[in-house]
């Protein structure tokens, strides 16, 4: 056995852990204040309610101080604190009859990043495989600023509650919270291939969901023609 | 089929692998060159982009005065607690 981590920890880190380990209370406090609303978001894509999602973040800080002593800093803070986060949120999604399941993908539904019906289909003699109709590029830049984009965000918002929880917690910590995959699989306990494939699926769902939205909003409001 | 074609349908379920830089290089090569010659999956491309973007907009929730004081009142209590934080200070 080693008794050297097999990672050093960064030197803030190191006196951060000093300093919680010595009880200092603003210590603690930045690191709920960096950590705990992405605790609670994780936590709602295994419990479902963000009331409950609240009580298992609040649970994990308890048991987080209760094993900083026992922490040695093989993984960092963050990955710890998360760990101890899933496993907490496991053991509140059982009690709710929730079943999760992260590495499992066998059961999660396989659909394309693009409706099949985008593309022209195998039966065409030069394009098959190849877009249908022109893609229309978004424009979302130009509503930097805008009161559409303020929608455009709620909209992203509803189809990240709406994705499957696996997917959901994947590109949550991979593009909300910009995570290196790395920390994401140890913390899901996921392969990187795995990994990847939850946030294909969550990132194409995303996009068709903005898709949806923008086409409604253009053929609702916007002159077609000028 | 190392010469053959990307075709438009087979491309949009690469480009995670794509923006994530997980292709091996000759399918990036192969990513590339389609879009090179594909206006459609450069703006299907950009709407990707767009995605992550977006998506990275989001904030996460403020913390809550409740929840701060919650917190605080465990951290204390976990304080309090005989060996807990040796050396707290007084």
């Amino acid at each position: 056995m080693s008794d050297l981590p097999s990672l050093p920890s960064r030197p803030d880190e190191s006196q951060r852990l000093a300093a919680l380990r010595a009880g200092d209370e603003a210590a603690f406090l930045a690191l709920v204040e960096q950590y705990h609303a992405a605790l609670v978001r994780l936590a709602t894509t295994y419990v479902g309610n963000p009331a409950l999602a609240e009580d298992v973040a609040q649970e994990t800080w308890v048991r987080a101080l209760r094993g900083l002593e026992r922490f040695e800093a093989r993984s960092s803070l963050k990955t710890w604190l998360f760990r101890i986060l899933t496993n907490t949120a496991l053991t509140y999604a059982k009690r709710a009859g929730r079943e999760i399941t992260f590495s499992d993908l066998a059961g999660d539904d396989d659909e394309p990043a693009v409706e099949p019906e985008k593309f022209l289909p195998a039966s065409d003699p030069e394009w098959a495989g190849h877009w249908a109709a022109p893609l229309q590029p978004w424009g979302t830049e130009g509503l930097e600023g805008r009161v559409e984009r303020r929608e455009l965000l709620r909209q992203v918002e509803a189809a990240l509650a709406d994705l499957p929880p696996n997917q959901r917690a994947v590109i949550t910590l991979h593009d909300v919270e910009g995570w290196a995959a790395q920390d994401i699989c140890n913390v899901l306990g996921l392969s990187e291939t795995n990994q990847r494939v939850l946030l294909h699926r969550a990132r194409a769902r995303v996009r068709r969901a903005v898709t949806r939205f923008i086409e409604a909003d253009q053929s609702a409001g916007e002159p077609t023609d000028a | 089929m190392p010469d053959s074609t990307l075709t438009c349908q087979e491309l949009v379920e690469l480009v995670t692998d794509y923006l994530e830089a997980a292709l091996p290089p000759e399918d990036c090569a192969r990513f590339d060159a389609h879009l090179l010659g594909c206006p459609d999956c450069a703006v299907y491309v950009d709407q990707m982009r767009a995605t992550i973007r977006l998506t990275g907009e989001l904030s996460p929730a403020a913390l809550s005065d409740e929840a701060r004081r919650k917190l605080l009142d465990a951290f204390r209590d976990w304080r309090a607690q005989p060996g807990a934080a040796p050396s707290a200070p007084a």
